[in-house]
């Protein structure tokens, strides 16, 4: 059902939000992408699509997870908090969606299972895509040996180097890891070699893309494999707590399980979003805050916001997070930004490495650095809520592969 | 439009009964002072149509040959104003040879399209090829070049479809780009019979020149592929060359474009040893 005026209708039949989105692709792809999006319409009206799609989820990934009601932090950071007005501390309620508990150990897995049925539906029996932490790597991996398809992933030189566990993860999950050496060696380079790839092997090879972006229909199709986030903690903090929550948190990169969160609340006015972007060393340094750091451009089959010179050349990300390491966002977010429905907030590294010990310290959750940035940005508003409020952050994925990271960054030998 | 150079040039080379020679080079490539030099050269070697490449850091459809110029360029420092700078002097040393520019969306539309039509008009480039922008995002792009008077060149690809082919060709003007292998630039070769039947296609669908490129490397496959396009394209391997040969390239590159040319006059039912 679409409503008038819903914030959830988006894209327009041609890709769009609002100016962002669309389909920037070489003639050779077009063909292709044009034949993705009729096969995943087809999908979204066949129930056997959604039926095989919910079982796998349950039975493999492990879902629905829980919403977690994190109570040590929620108390340690009422107990830096002001008074409110009523003379009781502020500091909102914050829960937690376990993503991290997911099969694979991140939101990833979710898309991937989706692409990968519209991949069998559409006779590919080739997958591949690009990494940048390694958890779409090996979430693609994963359901690649699953469903028995042949699988190459793409991923920086340089992450290849700082997130050897996963690479090895890969590996043992028979597939072939191709280190990009081009450019900055990280995630978008990854994604220039995939698309390289791609273009040479339309045939037989589908492309799983890792984040809310790309080429239409990819910022759809993924938003609507992760949506399953949204609605899950949606029906969870009902039956919890009786209403919708105050605020939702969620890291973004290129933005899939943030809008994943997002989507199905899009409508619910009175519930605030903030999307929270690697600030990296500080906006003044190296960052991959293309909301606050970026302008409007074209970059891997999507207009949307960018790091880039006023040249238009593209200017490397830096994050301490692999997965947030990217100098664009997924175009929905590009769009939200704009209307304002949702805040963008920018956490460095040293912020995130703080979350990611201080909730290790109090929950006994690893979380990945991705979502730790989701932490710091919590840490920073919830003090300034009441206490009766409510905030759900994505625990977008576990900290196991950020360890050695971690360490180094701390100056720890291992 | 008062001059078509590019539809004059085409005309030239059908009269002269051969294919027209298209040459690629990458702006900046190494420098931005070596530039002008090799374009002559491409000229002095018979290219018939310059296309010039605009460096992107991001050359998402190009093998690791452009990819490498692109990057060598924008390692020298090439800026946008240096590429319209280029283009200008270009077109004031050769009136006559149509001139092209080829890249990605971003840093053609970066201050707006308009911007971007304006400065081609301004430095005489003849026509626009943009890798990024398919025929379903014409708005980014079409109406502004139309506007200025310069060609928006389309792209034809193996999967290219008869259902599809008509929404390619519809805004498309200059010359119809016929990319010959589904992949990136400097890659595999086409086969001939199936450059044969992709021109045979095209040819029954448009009035529009084709010329075919991807994958041309030698003398001896630009003639055949000579014997039935109205243009080929040949990239990658003068890029090569300018990657071996750095600042000192012009005269390789003028040698090799030399003995392209040869192979397409020897096509011609009445060769004669003379350049245009
Ligand atoms: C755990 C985790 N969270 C977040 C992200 C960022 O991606 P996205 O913005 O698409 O959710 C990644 C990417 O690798 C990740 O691994």
């Amino acid at each position: 059902m679409t409503i008038k005026n819903s914030l959830r209708s988006q894209p327009d039949a041609s890709g769009h939000f609002g100016s962002f989105g669309g389909r920037y692709v070489a003639e050779t792809l077009m063909p292709l992408i044009l034949e993705l999006e009729k096969v995943y319409k087809a999908a979204r009206q066949d129930p056997e699509f959604d039926a095989e799609f919910t079982q796998l989820l349950r039975t493999y990934v492990g879902r629905p997870n829980p919403l977690y009601y994190a109570q040590r932090l929620t108390e340690a950071l009422r107990a830096g908090a002001p008074e409110g007005p009523n003379g009781q501390k502020k500091g909102a309620k914050i829960y937690l969606k376990r993503e991290e508990l997911n099969h694979t150990g991140a939101h990833k897995i979710n898309n991937c299972i989706g692409q990968a049925l519209l991949a069998r539906r559409m006779g590919k029996k080739k997958v591949i895509a690009e990494t940048g932490a390694g958890q779409h790597g090996v979430a693609t991996a994963t359901v690649a040996a699953l469903f028995g398809m042949e699988c190459k992933i793409f991923m920086g030189a340089k992450d290849v180097e700082r997130q050897k566990p996963n690479v090895f993860r890969m590996k043992l999950l028979g597939a072939e890891v191709v280190p990009v050496v081009s450019g900055s060696q990280t995630l978008k380079d990854a994604m220039n070699d995939a698309l390289r790839h791609w273009v040479s092997n339309v045939h037989d090879t589908f492309y799983i893309i890792g984040t809310a972006a790309g080429p239409h229909p990819y910022p759809e199709l993924v938003r609507d494999f992760q949506s399953i986030i949204g609605r899950e903690a949606r029906e969870q903090i009902l039956e919890i707590e009786g209403r919708l929550p105050d605020m939702l948190i969620a890291p973004v990169g290129g933005g899939s399980n943030a809008i994943g969160l997002f989507h199905p609340f899009l409508d619910d006015a009175e519930v605030k979003m903030i999307g929270v972007e690697a600030a990296g060393e500080g906006l003044q340094g190296k960052h991959a805050a293309s909301l606050a750091g970026g302008a409007s451009g074209i970059l891997h089959g999507n207009r949307t916001y960018l790091l880039q010179d006023e040249d238009g050349q593209i200017t490397e990300a830096h994050s301490i997070s692999a997965g947030l390491d990217y100098p664009g966002i997924g175009p929905e977010h590009s769009w939200l930004h704009e209307i304002g429905r949702v805040e963008y907030m920018p956490i460095t590294d040293d912020e995130a490495l703080a979350s990611f010990q201080k909730l290790a310290a109090l929950e006994g959750i690893i979380p990945a650095l991705e979502s730790a940035h989701a932490i710091a940005s919590a840490e920073k508003v919830a003090p300034t809520m009441d206490a009766d409020q409510i905030i759900v952050v994505n625990l977008s994925g576990r900290g196991d592969k950020d360890i050695f990271t971690v360490a180094d960054a701390l100056g720890v030998e291992m | 439009m008062t001059a078509d150079r590019l539809a004059a040039r085409f005309a030239t080379c059908k009269e002269a009964g051969r294919a027209a020679l298209v040459t690629f080079v990458t702006a900046g490539d190494p420098t931005v002072a070596a530039t002008p030099a090799i374009l002559d050269a491409l000229v002095a070697g018979g290219a018939d149509i310059i296309e010039l490449g605009m460096p992107f850091t991001d050359p998402m459809a190009d093998g690791p040959a452009i990819e490498l110029a692109n990057l060598r360029s924008l390692g020298s420092g090439t800026k946008t104003r240096d590429i319209f700078h280029l283009a200008t002097t270009f077109r004031a040393r050769h009136p006559h040879t149509p001139l092209v520019l080829m890249g990605y969306a971003n840093p053609m539309l970066v201050r707006g399209s308009e911007w971007f039509a304006g400065q081609c008009r301004q430095a005489g480039v003849d026509g626009v090829i943009c890798v990024d922008v398919p025929p379903e995002e014409d708005a980014e792009i079409g109406p502004a070049l139309r506007a200025a008077g310069i060609h928006l060149i389309r792209l034809a690809t193996p999967t290219t479809d008869a259902a599809r082919l008509p929404a390619v060709l519809d805004g498309a003007s200059g010359f119809l780009y016929h990319v010959a292998v589904a992949g990136i630039t400097g890659k595999q070769q086409a086969a001939q019979a199936a450059v044969e039947q992709a021109v045979a296609r095209l040819k029954a669908a448009t009035d529009l020149p084709i010329a075919v490129g991807f994958g041309v490397r030698s003398a001896e496959q630009a003639a055949a592929i000579g014997r039935v396009a109205d243009g080929v394209v040949v990239g990658s391997a003068i890029v090569d060359i300018i990657g071996s040969h750095g600042d000192a390239a012009a005269p390789f590159v003028q040698e090799f474009v030399a003995s392209l040319r040869g192979a397409l006059n020897a096509n011609s039912p009445h060769y004669r040893e003379t350049t245009a």
